[in-house]
């Protein structure tokens, strides 16, 4: 299975990652010589067979309705590469 | 033009998300509250910090499956988070957690003015942060030059509802609406205020030939964040399309907004943005089981429900079935009017609750109405005069009705000499009207009984007045 | 002049040395912290020390007198968060990055009164099998510095094999300690899935990854595992263990059957070094009283693609918080739109190996290719369940080699990705189906050590450090590497 220079632009843009040309390029070998590695798995015969998400065979894992006091402000700003008026400053959105 | 004749019918299903009104956040234990300073109820694990792990919250659980029980859902056996992902400065890890193919609630319903909705689907997620956009045109996104993120709503448990295609109108959509809100109220699990946004809701719109069983391309209409709104809104986009389809130009299945200052729907994704949520089962999350015992414990705590009450108000109270249904518009007010009802007659109580303004039900405490309703029964007031005790009331909430009566002189007159003797009076005094009446014109009594009721400062009972006044001439 | 030679120095011994006041905390601080002042410059295992602070706690534990493992050091792999402390994953986009609060692994070290010495290097964000990857520049491999340290917790291995600490604590997503574990000549132990709370840990396959440590001994790691493991209510996959962790003192193998899977050890790539290790390794298991059994595992060879799959996958979602609004890096220029913003931060902020995973991960999931990819991978990981389940009917323990090879060349495979996902041939089947595995040092082939792998079923922990310790105690492996020995 081929990525093409396409497939790779569309898939950078879901994942928000900016490539330059020769990045384009090289992913798109190097995901389609992976992917043709993966492709062996055709061979397995899976009719039938359910997916497991998880190993753990666990259910309701769940914690109480019960307040625990936030983080102070400040200490969540500290980090941020921008704020204003105690909150995250980013870009315009368009 | 054939198609010009064509009957044409609004194909409509709602999507409803509903914030719970839990103590804390879905995965999270920071306080789930509205209106806190920005960014006050946060932590690392609503902030989307590395290394940080969701737990699911118990409270919102139970919640999501009384609402599911409330609108006669099958509770599942097994229900599974997803990651559903997107970038957006709102959403802090770029994936929101929510149910996808496993939805806790499935197949419920809702019956409305006898139509019966079905309930495709309710199902637990989380709610994103809020966005300020500033700099630019204030409150216009595109002019905007930067954006504030405050993360407080972020992490707050949702409940999305999606109804079947099963809606016909507008006006039923927002019946609906109306009755969900009633539901989910009641069951007390929000407090569905929409202008805080605790209840949001988008519509999908068709149109299709009347008798048609294909559905037509939809459109999806988002966040209408009133009653109003979703009904001009509806009802816009219905125009729009039967337009579009009688010039013979197809419906674009696009996301529109409606803008209640202009009236108009605009398209909120100008370019085709492809969108491609890659969901995939939550690993950090394991499955929801719940158990036989808790779901028979939470249907058991369900209070009566709002389509139960409106029954029985008009089956035990025999109200018309127009009130049975506003009184139980809200779960407040419904509960006022079995408290007024409790002590005076139900259909006297109903009127006051509903048409009185401003409304009694945050005014007055329902045994006083109760004992207003019962000095106009007993002829201790006139109705007219029950307004203006009312009004007292409304200035003096401690004072009992019949000692505001007794202190401004307000007891009916009845039929006692006083009333007989200003009848005489205005008798005397209008030669005139008396000599119109004698002589045929009958409608002239109405200005006498004016006279007397001028002069009883309506005290009196104006049909009383008025045999009087017959009886005398 | 220190007053103890950290090389070959055991944690167990540390801790005898600490509680017979024959040493102090302090001392003992300081005489790692030299170690890594005159030897880590060539080796590169530390991101940061922090000295002081350690220091600080040495001198605390001192005046109340250490008990336990108090004041035992511990170095911790650079993707376990550290409040207040820089925590960067090994990537640029998180340089800087203090995180609000300790991992839960973090905590019970503390609370047990090890001693923190610094954060280890790593492949970033744990994607890698050399250490290369890191964006702050390799490790170097104590055998032999022109070598890789495995990875990608290459910086935990290393220095537990160059004496910088007793105990290391690392992660395991797809071998990632049993690996490094394996090349640098120590244990490595990759608990159950579940075992150990994956609370601030940044996350890199969230229903693969699992925290385990590095020692010279089995014993070693038994005591770090007691520390770590137990149930985490700020983790939903953390489970209570069945019972407690004990200490290994087994001395033979008898009535303990081990599998091996010809079919799997049959594959192309396993050095012939490697096979001999194993091999002399199994004979030595016979004569300790163990019945070694021939098993099949017919899918486990497609556990590797299935692993590059998944792993990738749950990566694409845990990396997009990486978007410089919150906290990290952010790149941005006057005009740019959030997205701009996110294209530039992301594409500067992630290395190459990181983003290639994030864009296969993307891929595999975009509408279209979800089933043929991601949903095929999860049936494989069925049948690998199903495989192990009934092998384990008959078995008590799996072995096979940690690693297909020994120790390459920096730079060998950098640029050919698949050549360095092949490092995870025999390791990946163990997290595909969370069960617990441990590298032990079996041997040198060519002067380089080789890893022996013991699998078990799930929260057999105790049962597979029994057989590591009678096996470790049969082979006397030397962890010491020999260009550090004395004379060497
Ligand atoms: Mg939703
Ligand atoms: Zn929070």
């Amino acid at each position: 299975m081929a990525i093409s220079s396409d497939d790779v632009l569309h898939v950078a843009r879901l994942a928000n990652l900016s490539l330059s040309d020769e990045e384009v390029a090289r992913m798109s070998e190097q995901l389609s010589g992976i992917l043709e590695h993966v492709a062996a798995l055709s061979s397995l015969d899976l009719d039938g067979v359910p997916p497991t998400a998880h190993a753990l065979d666990v259910q309701n894992v769940t914690r109480p309705d019960e307040v625990r006091p936030s983080w102070p402000r400040d200490e969540v700003l500290a980090g941020a590469p921008a704020a204003q008026d105690g909150m995250f400053r980013v870009p315009p959105t368009s | 033009m054939s198609e010009n004749t064509t009957t044409w019918e609004p194909v409509i299903g709602l999507e409803i998300h509903v914030q719970l009104n839990t103590a804390t956040k879905m995965f999270c234990r920071c306080e789930n509250r509205f209106g806190a300073e920005p960014n006050t109820l946060t932590c690392p694990l609503c902030l989307g910090h590395p290394g940080v792990l969701p737990v699911i919250n118990q409270g919102a659980v139970e919640k999501a499956i009384e609402i599911g029980l409330a609108l006669g859902c099958t509770i599942a056996d097994r229900s599974v988070f997803h990651r559903k992902n997107y970038f957006y400065p709102d959403s802090p890890k770029a994936y929101q957690i929510s149910q996808y193919d496993e939805p806790i609630c499935v197949d419920g319903h809702l019956d409305v003015g006898g139509a019966r909705i079905g309930i495709t689907r309710a199902h637990l997620e989380e709610d994103a942060a809020k966005l300020v956009h500033s700099g630019g045109e204030a409150g216009r996104i595109g002019g905007a030059e930067y954006s504030l993120v405050d993360f407080n709503r972020c992490g707050t448990p949702l409940v999305e509802i999606v109804t079947e295609p099963d809606l016909r109108s507008p006006e039923q959509a927002v019946a609906f609406l109306a009755l969900l809100k009633n539901t989910l109220q009641t069951v007390g699990v929000s407090d569905c205020d929409m202008e805080k946004g605790s209840l949001r809701c988008d519509a999908n719109v068709s149109v299709r030939p009347a008798g048609s069983s294909e559905f037509g391309v939809k459109t999806e209409l988002k966040n209408m964040n009133s009653f109003k709104f979703l009904g001009d809104g509806m009802a816009a986009e219905i125009r729009r399309q039967i337009d579009l389809l009688e010039r013979g130009e197809p419906v674009v299945q696009e996301t529109l907004h409606y803008d209640p200052g202009s009236k108009m729907l605009r398209s909120l994704r100008s370019k085709e943005e492809a969108h491609d949520y890659r969901y995939f089962p939550e690993p950090d999350l394991v499955p929801l089981a719940p158990s036989q015992e808790l779901i028979d414990r939470l249907r058991d705590g369900l209070p009566e429900l709002p389509a139960a009450r409106t029954a029985r108000f008009a089956e035990s109270y025999g109200l018309p079935p127009q009130y049975a249904a506003d009184l139980n518009a809200e779960p407040r007010v419904a509960d006022y009017f079995e408290s007024v009802a409790a002590g005076a007659d139900a259909k006297s109580a109903a009127d006051w609750v509903l048409n009185t303004r401003p409304s009694p039900v945050d005014e007055i405490p329902a045994g006083r109405l109760a004992e207003l309703i019962g000095l106009i029964s007993a002829g201790t007031i006139t109705s007219t005069i029950a307004k203006q005790v009312y009004e007292l009331m409304l200035a003096d909430g401690d004072t009992p009705p019949a000692q505001l009566v007794e202190q401004h002189g307000l007891a009916s007159i009845g039929d006692s000499a006083q009333l007989e003797a200003m009848v005489d009076e205005v008798i005397e005094a209008n030669p005139a009207f008396v000599e119109q009446f004698r002589s045929g014109k009958e409608g002239v009594i109405n200005a006498l009984v004016g006279q007397v009721m001028k002069q009883t400062k309506g005290r009196a009972d104006a049909r009383q007045v008025q045999e009087l006044l017959r009886s005398k001439l | 002049m220190t007053v103890v030679d950290t090389l070959g120095l055991t944690a167990e011994r540390c801790a005898e040395l600490l509680g017979a006041r024959e040493i102090s905390c302090r001392e003992l601080v300081e005489a790692y912290l030299e170690r890594i002042d005159a030897h880590d410059p060539d080796l590169h295992c530390f991101l940061r020390t922090r000295p002081e602070a350690a220091l600080a706690e040495a001198d605390a534990l001192d005046a109340a007198g250490p008990k336990g493992l108090q004041g035992v050091p511990i170095a911790l792999k650079d993707i376990l968060c550290t409040r207040g402390e820089e925590t960067t994953a090994g990537s640029r986009i998180l340089a800087g990055h203090r995180p609000l609060y300790d991992a839960g692994a973090v905590t019970r070290c503390r609370d047990a009164g090890l001693i923190p010495l610094g954060k280890t290097n790593m492949d970033e964000f744990a994607m890698g099998s050399s250490t290369e990857h890191s964006a702050f520049g390799p490790t170097r491999n104590p055998w032999d510095h022109e070598l890789v340290p495995g990875g990608s917790s290459g910086g935990s291995a290393a220095a537990v094999a160059a004496g910088f600490a007793p105990l290391a604590l690392g992660t395991d997503t797809g071998g990632s300690i049993r690996q490094p574990a394996a090349l640098c000549g120590v244990v490595g132990l990759k608990p159950t899935y579940g075992a150990v709370s994956r609370h601030g840990l940044i996350a890199f396959g969230s229903s693969l990854d699992q925290i385990g440590p590095f020692s010279l001994t089995v014993r070693d790691a038994a005591l770090a595992l007691q520390t770590i493991a137990g149930h985490d209510p700020c983790d939903s996959t953390s489970v209570p263990l069945p019972e407690p962790v004990s200490l290994p003192d087994a001395e033979h193998l008898r009535g303990v059957t081990i599998g091996i899977p010809t079919d799997l050890l049959s594959v192309e790539g396993v050095e012939d070094g490697v096979r001999t290790s194993f091999e002399t390794t199994i004979g030595e298991a016979e004569r300790l009283g163990a019945s070694i059994q021939e098993i099949t595992l017919p899918t486990a060879r497609h556990a590797l693609p299935a692993y590059y799959l998944i792993a990738p996958a749950e990566a694409s979602a845990n990396l997009a918080r990486f978007d410089g609004v919150r906290y990290g890096l952010r790149l941005e220029e006057p005009g740019d739109t959030v997205v701009d913003m996110y294209g530039r931060t992301r594409s500067e902020g992630f290395g190459d190996e990181v983003k290639r995973r994030i864009m296969l991960g993307t891929y595999v999931l975009s509408a279209g290719y979800y089933d043929a990819y991601y949903g095929t991978a999860q049936r494989v990981r069925t049948l690998l369940l199903r495989e192990f389940a009934e092998a384990f009917s008959g078995v008590d323990l799996i072995a096979t080699p940690a690693s297909p090879t020994v120790a390459f060349p920096i730079g060998e495979r950098i640029d050919d990705p698949w050549a360095m996902y092949a490092c995870d041939l025999f390791t990946v089947p163990v997290n595909l189906t969370g069960l617990p595995g441990i590298s032990l040092p079996s041997g040198l082939s060519d002067g380089l050590p080789v890893g022996f792998q013991l699998i078990g079923p799930a929260f057999s922990e105790n049962r597979i450090l029994a057989a590591a310790h009678a096996l470790e105690q049969a082979i006397g492996f030397d962890p010491v590497p020999t260009g550090y020995r004395v004379g060497g």
